[in-house]
């Protein structure tokens, strides 16, 4: 077994309520494309509340600001997840219901294998990202690092 | 950068000047998988001999990969050789005269749209180019068909279920790079090429998988069962 997980987060803000018509289309391909997720190779966790998604969550002042969480069997995985599924499709409508965000919005890191990561963390990675650039800490799908070869940390 | 290209894909373009190594090439490139010597050979219609050795040739210049595999079910000794198989190589091949770096540019643009949001704008001008290539393509003559026009676009079309699937991305490393913003330019070009030419609206879709281009061109709904497929 893989000594080594990817996280992955992504924070992204809201254009318009989420209970609102503008978001009605992301509202309802949530149930799909988190259901879709959940069989997809490589899988192995997301971040959700009893509702079954993490749109609930806000870690931010910004009570605009949602996050997602998840954990991957390999970064190759998640990328096929990600931009090779029919999540490809809902991605393509993001400026209908997330306005641009300074960047990094998007944080990937290597965890040990079967560690959760809590949304502190994820935050922290983000602004690791931020101050750093990336690096093997916090690294993006343009520029990424491989898992770690030596003890998992 | 020098006035001319690096001697290796100047070579490897100029293999492509024999008229049999050309068509060799086109036949295992526009395969959708594994090739043998003796399919090339039949396929362009010289003896096994000649097509070996210039399939080889093409393989040490970088433009096709070989592989070994037993294509028969036999295992074990008197089971014969692995076939030598062929296909096109990863990677680009390209030169240009003058010099020119459109990638350089296309992704500080794409960076540039990206940082910006500007995925919307992008798509509502890649559409309108499309429609006016479309609408080009119609006054020069009768209306193409769907899997010609985008073959001449490089997409490689290819017949798989009531669909046409697209075996080459033209803007495959800046869609490596860039994919959802390059993928939906993609869809609105192609959504636009369509729309030129006067098909009906929402043939093409995204349908992303390994090795492929994201969109497909679903075939007309049944209409007129006489030419459903185009």
């Amino acid at each position: 077994m893989a000594a080594h997980h990817l996280a992955q987060v992504n924070i992204a803000t809201l254009r318009a309520p989420l209970d609102g018509p503008e978001l009605a289309g992301f509202v309802a391909q949530l149930e799909p494309i988190n259901a879709l997720a959940d069989r997809s190779p490589g899988f192995v966790w997301r971040l959700q509340t009893e509702d079954g998604d993490a749109t609930a969550i806000r870690p931010y002042e910004d009570d605009r600001v949602m996050v997602n969480l998840s954990v991957w069997a390999s970064f190759e995985a998640l990328r096929a997840f990600v931009y090779a599924t029919r999540h490809l499709e809902v991605m393509r409508h993001r400026r209908q219901w997330f306005s641009r965000m300074a960047d990094p919005y998007l944080a990937l890191w290597w965890v040990p294998a079967g560690a959760v990561p809590t949304v502190a963390e994820a935050k922290e990675r983000l602004e690791l990202l931020a101050r750093q650039g990336p690096t093997a800490d916090a690294f993006t799908f343009r520029v990424p690092f491989p898992e770690p070869a030596d003890a998992a940390r | 950068m020098d006035s001319v290209p690096p001697d290796r894909d100047l070579a490897a373009i100029g293999l492509l000047q024999d008229p049999v190594r050309r068509a060799l090439y086109g036949h295992v490139a526009g395969a959708s998988g594994e090739v043998s010597r003796n399919q090339a050979a039949e396929a362009v219609g010289v003896q096994r001999g000649l097509a070996a050795f210039h399939l080889d040739k093409l393989v040490e210049a970088g433009l096709l990969e070989a592989s070994f595999r037993r294509l028969g079910k036999r295992r074990g000794p008197g089971a014969g050789r692995p076939a030598k198989l062929y296909r096109r190589a990863r990677g680009e091949v390209a030169a240009s005269l003058p010099p020119r770096t459109y990638e350089t540019a296309a992704r500080l643009l794409a960076e540039t749209v990206e940082q910006a949001g500007a995925d919307l704008e992008l798509q509502v001008a890649a559409r309108r180019a499309g429609r006016e290539a479309g609408r080009q393509e119609l006054a020069t003559g009768p209306p193409p068909a769907v899997e010609r026009l985008l073959a001449t676009r490089g997409y490689e079309p290819y017949r798989e279920e009531r669909a046409l699937r697209l075996r080459n991305c033209p803007f495959s490393s800046l869609a490596g790079e860039y994919p959802v913003l390059v993928c939906a330019m993609n869809l609105s070009l192609i959504e636009g090429l369509l729309e030129g030419i006067g098909e009906p609206a929402g043939r093409a879709g995204m349908d992303p998988g390994p090795d492929r281009c994201c969109v497909a061109v679903r075939d007309r709904p049944k209409a007129t069962s006489k030419d459903n497929q185009d």
